[in-house]
């Protein structure tokens, strides 16, 4: 086990604690392989367990002997040691330093950590695709599953079972994959009850310059389409973006090959360009100048709020496409592994009540991000403080979690649960005992064994008491479609993730405390009424009887 | 009824501000009151009013292949966006519109025909309802360190302040009038709030006439006084809200700000509040940004930074955090002026108040404060908010940028007041409406002079509707805590609820106050109706347990041959359950009365509901009959305290 090497100091006594809202704690610090432990050895031990994982990056200070270690983790808290001697806090900050960066997988926590909960229902096995196509089966019998991709040779960020519309056989799909970016040819993503018709999502087509065509392509797509009937292709990019596209063979369904399709193109930015802006709003987050001015042209300088709207408002599109114009859509930008993802998975919360339940949510998030291969891995591997070059990070999850807090925001009382569900997804993914957000595609994972090996988060989330935690207790089941406004007035920073850590919670905490308990009592107020109301009636009919009598 | 032109026009389209969907056709009404938009395109009949006195500014446009359009914009932030097919129709409405929302004198105000049928003395005590010198009252006062006085009770003193002030003890009358001598319009230095357990005060006054270098020693003699009012304390802080530089600009035309080497044991703070126009400029751009038609989010953070609105109200908040820290923490007296005294200082010192004193954050105290800070202050309200037709450079948001801190602070407590957001939009609606007489006028003496004798008042209305503003989050367990928010720019949010307050699309669809306060019934009366007859079950099934308590007494009682204490059983029973009578039937339901009850009668649930069920059994006449009157005397006696609407219609139905 090579952990101990790479710890120099593993204990330092007369640590202090520092956290923004929260006493000073004095302890000792440990290191272990996976986490920074802080024990104040005291009777109400206030201790601090963080996971190498979490750490974004760190800073050192030197005043004197005293060093002072800055931390700022990925869920994008900032804490402090202040470490008595110069020789442990270097050897402290090293030991972080290379504990929290380690590239390897094989030595990630979820393959080490052990559960100390019982689990009930093992998450690994909660959401298959075999059970999730049994409810498509009893809507309609235009689809079936395929498993042209059991071995994942036609499209490696693809799970083995997809579903396409029946009438295409497999060697149809295996041409269109070839004509699709990454091989991700178009595959169900959502079946509306409601008008039968259906959301599709791909990669983009591989035209290139001179405009390839593949009818098998054609021939796929048009399948899903009633006769008569148009649909729209939602690209997620710019039309010059788009456009650029073709010189690196990449483009868009011409409307000479797609006469049955409309095509409607948004501006939703590219990953790089996500990360950038997560940089830029939580700089202005930490921002401590009381200059008004300045915080607001950070804020739009960020552009957070802009990919928000923009999300939010490409997923109402689709929605509207599916809900009020009774077409089909199929959606994706270029790889079709993140945009695209954001504006199925959202337009399915807005179209589908069941997607707003807590079960409903994980299998969202499970079929259409994990199956559907977004790379988790390589997304969520630096936070806003890295001060390393940026590779493939990007806040697209994030972004997704962002807008549903907005329809929250919106709708309150139609999510079975509540904003804690959202931020404990935002954690996980960043940092997590769990293996779920390990790895970057269903072929990975199943590389890795993570369903043997490490425990899903779903397996937590599940028990009683964790499902108690994330319930919003406002919920009533609301079986409408549900259309947020996408108004910059409408759109607020969400401050359960940004400002989080800037503020003292004990006011909000208190009102949502109360907030439970009126509703308990007027619940049981609600009996109460009941019970008389029927005590009333009863005795009335009793009179009734005596006076005939 | 002379400006109306064209009294209805049909065929008029209202078209949505901000998405193309297909306009509502209707028919358009000018009545002496109001404009009224009736929908005829939907089955649905939809009715739009707007009362004229709210309009802001009516704006004909040039003639679209439409028709004719014309903007409205109201005070309360309703814009409406109508095209007429005459143009002359719409000539005709405009120029009505232009001449009923600018009412030339103030009795043209609606306040003056508005008749809720209310007989005079219930006018008259309307009036009485809030009483700022009772306040004072609360605060301790007088004490050993200030009094009450009447010296401007003929509005001698100064014209625009009330005519009862309070001073410190040691300022004789020469002090004072010197002094008046000496600050813009006789605005002396007169005491806000006190604040019991420090002993410090928050006064307010105009800026002095200093000028370059004048002085004047019986206002260093009243300052002196209030400094010594507050024994603990070595110093005071003078706040001056404006600008420093505005503040030296008003040296040169002989007012300015007190010099330090002048007053001993001052401590001059400057915090930077723009002025009236800088205010009034800014809410335009505001507005502008409001009206924008699908604006990207960079138009709109790029528009709400370069309105500065969020700045001026970060600054007076502040500024109302730095009197609060100084009264509350460094235990300090603070005199706040900034130019004449009614705008800023009114802001600030009501915001300090709130913050340190939990009874203003409850729905009556607000009412006193705004009565005491800033109707009996002298904030020019006519003028402020333009009731009548006058200079437009006196017209400013002062009072919206208060309601708009203090929402800004109830974000931040949600616990914190007891009432709601709906509370203070109605507050600032009835502020420009003009419906009642409260807000016309600049100044108290220009109050009593009409007002007191021909409108109503707007504060017994807000009490008796007081059950929907309530929060139901709200803690009264927060005691005597003062409230120390963060004033972070980042706390500060747009107040889509008052800018966009109409446009209902931008709304949350779902109401978390709504879903508290109801629960799952909708229908709210049915849920208020049911907890009212539970409550009245449970008060004639006491009234029942009594008579079988009284007539075993009564049976004891012949035995002994006395009946002479048999009067003396409503007392007890009265003074307990005072509180519950006069509360709302949905509180009672809620704050457990019912154990209560049991408690004090110690009675088993069994024997309650076994009574209760025998009381509903029979008739509740031949109740009246068996009960002795004694008791039926404390029945109706408890019973005179509900609310007036529901003894109407559920109790005499029984009895």
């Amino acid at each position: 086990m090579e952990f101990a090497e790479l710890i120099k100091t593993p204990r330092v006594d007369g640590v202090v604690l520092r956290r923004p809202f929260l006493p000073t704690v004095e302890g000792t610090l440990c290191l272990t392989g996976h986490h920074l432990i802080l024990s104040s050895r005291q009777d109400n031990t206030e201790e601090l367990w963080l996971l190498h994982a979490n750490i974004d990056a760190i800073e050192k200070r030197f005043v004197g002997s005293l060093g002072t270690i800055i931390v700022k983790c990925k869920d994008l808290r900032v804490i402090q040691l202040d470490i008595p001697g110069m020789e442990e806090c270097l050897n402290i900050a090293s030991s972080i330093e290379v504990l929290s960066t380690l590239d390897s997988v094989s030595l990630m926590y979820p393959l080490f950590y052990r559960p100390m909960f019982q689990v009930i229902e093992d998450g690994w096995k909660s959401f298959l695709p075999e059970d999730a196509f049994k409810d498509l089966e009893s809507m309609t019998e235009e689809w079936r599953l395929s498993d042209v991709n059991k071995d994942y040779s036609v499209c490696s960020s693809y799970p083995p079972l997809v579903a396409v519309p029946k009438d295409v056989d497999d060697d149809t799909l295996r041409k269109a994959a070839a004509f699709r970016h990454g091989g991700r040819f178009p595959v169900l993503s959502y079946y509306h009850k409601k008008n039968g018709m259906v959301m599709m999502r791909s990669g983009q087509p591989l035209t290139g310059t001179n405009g390839r065509r593949c009818k098998e392509d054609e021939k796929l797509i048009n399948a899903t389409l009633r006769a008569g009937k148009r649909g729209y292709i939602i690209d997620t990019r710019t039309v010059s973006v788009a456009q650029q596209a073709k010189a690196r063979g990449g483009g868009f369904e011409s409307e000479a090959n797609y006469p049955q399709w409309r095509r409607i193109h948004k501006a939703i930015e590219r990953s790089s360009i996500l990360q950038e802006s997560l940089i830029k709003l939580v700089e202005a987050c930490n921002d401590q100048s009381h200059s008004m001015d300045r915080w607001l042209s950070k804020l739009e300088a960020s552009n957070w709020q802009t990919h928000v709207k923009e999300i939010l408002t490409s997923a109402c599109l689709a929605a509207q496409c599916i809900d009020r114009e009774g077409a089909s859509v199929l959606v994706h930008g270029t790889e079709g592994t993140d945009s695209t993802l954001q504006v199925t998975s959202l337009a399915q919360i807005i179209l589908d009540p069941a997607c707003r339940t807590i079960q409903g949510f994980q299998a969202l998030v499970e079929r259409e991000w994990l199956q559907a291969g977004h790379p988790f891995q390589q997304r969520c591997s630096q936070s806003a403080y890295s001060n390393s070059k940026p590779r493939c990070e990007a806040p697209v999850f994030l972004l997704f979690l962002d807008c549903v807090w907005q329809i929250l925001r919106q709708f309150p009382c139609s999510f079975q649960f509540s904003q804690h569900f959202l931020v404990l997804l935002f954690e996980h993914t960043y940092a997590s005992q769990f293996g779920t957000f390990m790895g970057n595609s269903a072929s990975e994972r199943s590389k890795l064994n993570l369903s043997q090996k490490t425990v899903s988060l779903w397996s937590w989330v599940n028990r009683p008491q964790e499902v108690e935690r994330l319930s919003n207790p406002l919920y009533e089941a609301n079986c409408l479609v549900i259309w947020p406004s996408v108004a910059p007035q409408s759109l607020l920073l969400w401050e359960g993730v940004f400002l989080r850590w800037k503020r003292s919670s004990r006011c909000l905490d208190e009102a949502y405390d109360e907030m439970v308990h009126i509703i308990q009592y007027n619940k049981e107020l609600q009996n109460k009424v009941n019970n008389l109301r029927r005590q009333l009636a009863q005795l009335e009919t009793e009179e009734a009887g005596e006076k005939e009598d | 009824m002379e400006h109306i032109l064209t009294p209805k026009v049909e065929e008029v389209k209202l078209l949505d501000r901000y998405t193309a969907k297909k306009p509502a056709i209707g028919t358009l009404y000018l009545t002496a009151t109001h404009l009224i938009f009736v929908e005829t395109s939907c089955n649905t009949r939809k009715e739009t009013w707007m009362l004229h006195h709210l309009i802001a500014t009516v704006e004909k446009l040039p003639l679209t292949a439409m028709g004719c359009p014309l903007h409205i914009s109201c005070k309360n932030f309703h814009v409406a966006h109508f095209v007429i097919s005459s143009e002359r129709d719409c000539q005709n409405v405009h120029q009505s519109l232009v001449r009923l929302s600018q009412p030339g004198k103030v009795e043209e105000l609606y306040a003056f025909l508005y008749n809720p049928k209310q007989d005079e003395d219930e006018r008259r005590n309307g009036w009485g309802f809030i009483d700022s010198a009772m306040d004072f009252k609360r605060m301790g006062l007088p004490n050993e360190f200030w009094e009450m006085t009447d010296l401007n009770k003929n509005y001698e003193l100064c014209s625009t302040y009330h005519s009862e002030l309070g001073i410190p003890k040691t300022a004789s009358k020469g002090t004072v009038f010197g002094s008046a001598k000496f600050r813009s319009r006789g605005r002396i230095p007169t005491l806000s709030y006190y604040h019991k357990e420090s002993n410090a005060a928050i006064c307010r006054c105009s800026q002095p006439l200093s000028g370059l270098s004048a002085r004047c020693v019986e206002d260093e003699e009243m300052l002196q006084a209030i400094s010594r009012a507050n024994p603990k304390s070595t110093f005071m802080y003078v706040v001056d809200t404006r600008p420093k530089l505005n503040a030296m600009a008003n040296r040169a035309a002989g007012k300015g700000y007190e010099n330090e080497d002048n007053y001993s044991n001052i401590c001059f703070q400057f915090v930077g509040i723009e002025n009236i126009h800088v205010m009034r400029n800014s809410l335009q751009k505001l507005l502008e940004v409001c009206a924008m038609k699908s604006p990207t989010m960079s138009d709109y953070l790029t528009g709400l930074e370069n309105s500065g609105w969020l700045r001026h109200i970060k600054a007076v908040m502040d500024a109302g955090v730095f009197l609060a820290k100084a009264v509350a923490e460094d235990k300090a007296s603070v005199l706040v002026h900034c130019s004449d005294g009614w705008d800023r200082t009114a802001q600030v010192c009501s915001l300090a108040s709130i913050l340190l004193d939990p009874f203003y954050r409850t729905i009556k105290g607000l009412m006193v404060l705004i009565e005491k800070e800033w109707i009996s202050m002298g904030h020019k309200f006519t003028q402020r908010c333009g009731h009548v037709d006058g200079d437009p450079k006196e017209v400013s948001p002062v009072f919206t940028q208060f309601i708009e801190c203090l929402w800004n602070l109830m974000e931040q407590y949600p616990c914190g007041f007891e009432y709601n957001e709906k509370y203070l939009l109605e507050i600032h609606n009835h502020v420009y409406s003009c419906q009642f007489g409260n807000f016309i006028g600049n100044c108290q003496r220009e109050r009593e002079e009409i007002l007191y004798e021909r409108t109503f008042s707007v504060w017994p209305f807000l009490w008796e509707n007081r059950h929907q503003y309530r929060n139901p989050l709200h803690k009264c367990s927060l005691g005597r805590e003062v409230l120390r928010p963060s004033t972070l720019p980042l706390n500060f949010k747009f107040w889509c609820g008052m800018y966009n307050h109409f446009d209902k699309g931008m709304q949350p669809k779902q109401s978390i106050l709504e879903h508290l306060v109801f629960g799952k019934y909708s229908d709210r009366l049915t849920y208020s109706t049911v907890c009212y007859v539970t409550a009245l079950l449970t008060v004639f099934t006491y009234v029942l347990l009594c008579y079988v308590m009284f007539t075993q007494y009564f049976e004891i009682a012949a035995k002994g041959a006395s009946t002479a204490s048999s009067y003396t059983l409503g007392t007890p029973v009265f003074v307990e359950f005072f509180p519950l009578f006069s509360a709302d039937p949905l509180k009672l339901c809620q704050v457990g009365w019912g154990a209560s009850l049991h408690n004090y009668f110690q009675v088993s649930l069994e024997m309650f509901n076994q009574v209760q069920v025998r009381a509903l059994a029979g008739p509740l006449k031949d109740i009246q009959r068996l009960v002795p009157k004694p008791l039926l005397h404390c029945l109706g006696t408890m019973l005179g305290f509900i609310r007036p609407e529901y003894l109407v219609s559920h109790v005499l139905r029984f009895l």
